[in-house]
């Protein structure tokens, strides 16, 4: 017995262990990018485009649920409109692509803003404006908590549906179409091959900057507002800017997914700002596994797939999805990655 | 005499029917403990709510180093130099103890709006909360997550987070709840060590520590504080001992 | 001129009326849900497209509204009782997160299962004969009596709310539930029972709301949500728990938002051109109650009648 328990207070002693690519979590992680990057890498030398475009649109997606699991997962905040800055980047891509396209201005006054076609303006302005629409949005309710928190992040982001629903300049309910993919410098974006390329990028860069964050100082004082907020403040940090920082930088990453599914799919509809749009985000980051760097990919795949697989059998595959999601929240609360790679360990 | 350190003013504190503080002034020295005691209801909650910050009071002042913080929050006053402990633990659960501690030396530090380089190996913070763990004797304990540890060794650790904070001033509220005879005499016996680098404001229920551990002792009752002395003159007050062994 | 607009804005305000009374049915089950349970439910519009859903079937088989009527709250009423029998007390205790994502999921079994059995296309539902028609108002005002009747459906409910709880044992039980959880257990309360009472009396009123907008409107999959969300920004104006709170965000938001809509594009003709204003106008109507909310918020970050401190 007196065994037994030094063996289990040793354990987290081995701080070369975690992260290592040979022990089971590892392997998975490595094995849900292998996938990700792989399947599509085969389907573009066969020639099959459908499904090149899909692992795009599982990259993207994931990547949205890396921005949402930084705030949810990693934050404790719960937000329930995320779709605000998914749909927000989706938008500034499609109205940029808009005026490129006609040659107008976005705002003549007080000074000249023209379109543009370029993805890098483009990814530029959706993290600088969705950053900013999220401090504001942050700003008022991250001084709320627990329930009202949820509502009013969800009420935020309705209210953005419903601006993008009525102002009639950029489709209104119909939406707005992208007629030629937003360009890069030497490459051709409308090559399927080179967009997964691109989106694949970004999944790893956000990933990568979710996790180095999480290591640092400010990923160390994030982690204690979400355990315990008390502590955080005893010590001397006030929660609330650490909160309201990891949020923005949450949006900025959601926002420039949203830029990019735009692109992918070339077009924008207020559909990208519903309540569907962050539940289902939510769904995904939960499905994964929540607060798993590496959850938000497997919800993502595992959604897109059920979507694609279910969705080709019946019209009404959302029923389904509602009692899996219903069963996973009830019973296996720690998500696939909870599930394939073990409980997570904090050390 | 000794440098005071954390002053309290005419405190006043009112819900509604209820004056839950009635003109409480009481001082802090360098190099003492004390306590404040009373019986449950006289109102000590309130009162440390008052001087960590969680509450603000209808009237009078809180004073730190001299500085007034009756209006800081509750983080501006631990970046002052008031460091407290909590009567319910108040640790982050899932974490090991060095990295409960560490957050508080990272806010010592005032750089929390990092965010590249790793704190797992920083040894900047590493140090100073190993040492503070040292200081309570729970080196060795520090890769253990908080949620295996004892009751008792989870006091100590609050304590090492308000020592890694370098305070001024220490509130501890009840470091002794719920401890056996052996950690309370433990944790007596690292206090009586602490009390040379910090001031102690110790709020307790346990009467032999207080006794032992106190130079001056202050009695809320019902809100005000019916006495303030020594262990031996708080023995002899009628008053004290009214409020204490009944009618 | 000016009598026109008098006589419209009168009208306005009316349906202003008539849309808060519909988001106090809504609003006073989800407020009482969460201050007696703790309880954030999103499935609370299924229950009202439940209520559309029975109403509509059930008047078309029998001809009669009122039977109709009746089948739609016990329908919501049954569909409420069993949801909290089987899902919805496992979350009690679980955090909001399992609580949002549950009762999402719940949304997603509903809408697609009622599309499932329904179709997708909408259903039918008339107002019952005696109840259509104008009536002449005080003033000179002719006002649909369908509409009326359910200000006056939603003003009989409120008071009704008001007696159980401030005047029956049931109510007391809840107002004990709301301060204190463990001492209703302590009194002896069948818990479990109470429960699933509030929770199956929430669905029946939001039952009776779907099935008399359903009458005015259309009746179909996704109906509630909408109204879910708007009854989401009454609570949280009003403050989560407060039944107070509810009628008092209710009314500011029916009201708000149905004037916002007539009167903002007008306001806005003022220094725009027609069309320009048109688009502006209704784009900023359609975001007024947001911004209403969050301009309550900045002030009570905890609504206007907090109910819990």
């Amino acid at each position: 017995m007196d065994k037994l328990k030094s063996e289990t207070t040793a354990l987290p002693s081995l701080p070369a262990l975690p992260g290592a690519w040979f022990d089971r979590k590892g392997l998975v992680q490595i094995g849900l990018l292998a996938l990700l990057f792989l399947a599509p890498l085969a389907a573009h030398l066969l020639g099959h485009i459908y499904y090149v475009n899909l692992a795009s649109r599982i990259t993207l997606i994931a990547m949205a649920a890396v921005g949402l699991n930084l705030a949810i997962g990693y934050g404790g905040m719960v937000s329930f409109g995320h779709a605000a800055y998914f749909g927000l980047g989706g938008y500034i891509a499609g109205i940029s692509a808009y005026h490129a396209f006609d040659y107008s201005l976005f705002i003549s006054w007080p000074l000249a803003i023209p379109g543009s076609d370029s993805m890098l303006v483009i990814w530029l302005a959706a993290i600088l404006l969705c950053g900013l629409l999220a401090l504001a949005i942050g700003a008022i309710s991250l001084r709320t908590t627990g329930v009202y928190f949820i509502m009013i992040t969800l009420a935020f982001a309705q209210m953005m549906y419903y601006f993008a629903n009525s102002w009639p300049t950029y489709g209104g309910e119909d939406g707005l179409p992208i007629y030629i993919r937003n360009s890069l410098p030497l490459v051709d974006t409308g090559q399927p091959w080179t967009f997964f390329l691109i989106a694949f990028s970004g999944l790893l860069l956000a990933m990568a900057i979710t996790s180095r964050m999480m290591k640092s100082r400010f990923g160390a004082a994030l982690t204690m507002a979400r355990l315990n907020d008390t502590r955080l403040a005893t010590a001397g940090i006030s929660p609330y800017p650490i909160r309201l920082v990891a949020f923005v930088i949450s949006a900025m990453i959601t926002g420039l997914a949203g830029a990019l599914y735009a692109d992918l799919n070339g077009f924008i509809s207020p559909t990208m700002l519903s309540w569907h749009m962050s539940g289902e985000l939510m769904v995904i980051v939960i499905l994964g596994g929540v607060g798993r760097l590496y959850g938000p990919l497997a919800g993502a795949i595992l959604f897109v797939m059920m979507e694609t697989l279910l969705g080709g059998m019946t019209e009404y595959w959302k029923l389904f999805l509602g009692l899996v999601l219903l069963l996973v929240v009830l019973f296996a609360k720690h998500g696939v990655m909870g599930w394939l790679a073990g409980r997570e360990r904090h050390v | 005499m000794s440098e005071v350190v954390l002053t309290l003013n005419q405190l006043q504190k009112r819900f509604g029917a209820l004056q839950a503080t009635r003109d409480v002034s009481l001082e802090l020295k360098q190099g003492e403990i004390h306590a404040l005691i009373g019986p449950n209801g006289a109102g000590k909650s309130t009162l440390i709510g008052q001087i960590a910050g969680n509450l603000k009071p209808d009237a009078g002042s809180v004073h730190l180093a001299g500085q007034e913080i009756t209006a800081l929050s509750v983080a501006q006053r631990a970046r002052l130099g008031l460091g407290r402990s909590f009567q319910v633990s108040s640790l982050a659960e899932p974490l090991s103890v060095v990295r409960n501690v560490m957050i508080a030396v990272q806010a010592l530090q005032g750089h929390s709006f990092r965010f590249w380089k790793p704190v797992h190996r920083d040894e900047s913070l590493l140090g100073p909360a190993r040492e503070a763990l040292e200081r309570m004797q729970l080196g060795h304990r520090a890769d253990t997550p908080v949620s295996e540890l004892s009751h008792g060794e989870r006091r100590q650790v609050e304590v090492a987070c308000a020592l890694a904070l370098k305070p001024r001033a220490l509130l501890l509220d009840e470091p002794m709840a719920g401890l056996g005879p052996e950690g309370t005499a433990h944790l007596t016996e690292l206090l009586e060590k602490l009390k040379q680098e910090v001031p102690i404001l110790l709020i307790e229920h346990d009467m032999d520590a207080v006794f032992r551990l106190a130079d001056r002792i202050s009695v809320l009752v019902a809100g005000s504080v019916i006495a303030q002395g020594d262990s031996a003159e708080i023995r002899r007050n009628p008053d004290v001992r009214e409020a204490y062994l009944g009618d | 001129m000016h009598d026109v607009t008098a006589t419209l804005f009168f009208e306005q305000l009316l349906n202003g009326l008539q849309l808060g009374t519909m988001l106090f049915l809504m609003a006073s089950g989800l407020t009482l849900v969460f201050g007696v349970m703790g309880l954030i439910n999103l499935a609370h519009g299924s229950f009202y497209m439940v209520g559309a859903y029975a109403t509509a079937s059930v008047t078309a088989a029998t001809g009669s509204f009122l039977v109709g009527l009746s089948a739609g709250i016990v329908a919501a009423a049954a569909v409420g009782a069993l949801v909290e029998l089987l899902v919805i007390r496992r979350l009690y205790h679980r955090p909001h997160l399992d609580q949002v994502l549950a009762t999402f999921a719940l949304i997603l079994i509903f809408s697609e299962g009622t599309r499932w059995l329904f179709g997708s296309s909408p259903l039918w539902l008339s107002p019952p004969e005696m109840l259509t028609g104008f009536v002449t108002l005080p003033g000179g005002v002719r006002y649909p009596l369908y509409r009326l009747v359910i200000i006056a459906v939603g003003v009989l409910v409120a008071i009704g709310l008001y007696l159980l709880i401030s005047r029956t044992r049931l109510g007391m039980r809840i107002r004990a539930g709301e301060s204190d959880r463990e001492m209703i257990g302590a009194l002896g309360v069948n818990i479990a029972r109470l429960y699933t009472l509030i929770f199956a009396m929430g669905a029946a009123l939001a039952g009776l709301a779907g099935a008399m907008v359903g009458a005015l409107q259309s009746v179909q999959v996704g109906m509630g949500e909408p109204v879910l969300i708007l009854a989401f920004v009454v609570i949280v104006i009003g403050g989560i728990g407060s039944i107070k709170g509810a009628l008092f965000g209710a009314i500011l938001v029916g009201v708000v938002d149905t004037m916002g809509r007539v009167f903002l594009p007008s306001l806005f003709r003022n220094f725009m051109s027609p069309s320009e204003a048109a688009g502006v106008g209704s784009a900023v109507a359609a975001m007024l109650v947001y911004i209403l909310m969050a301009l309550i918020l900045a002030f009570k970050p905890k609504g206007l009648f907090a109910a819990h401190g």
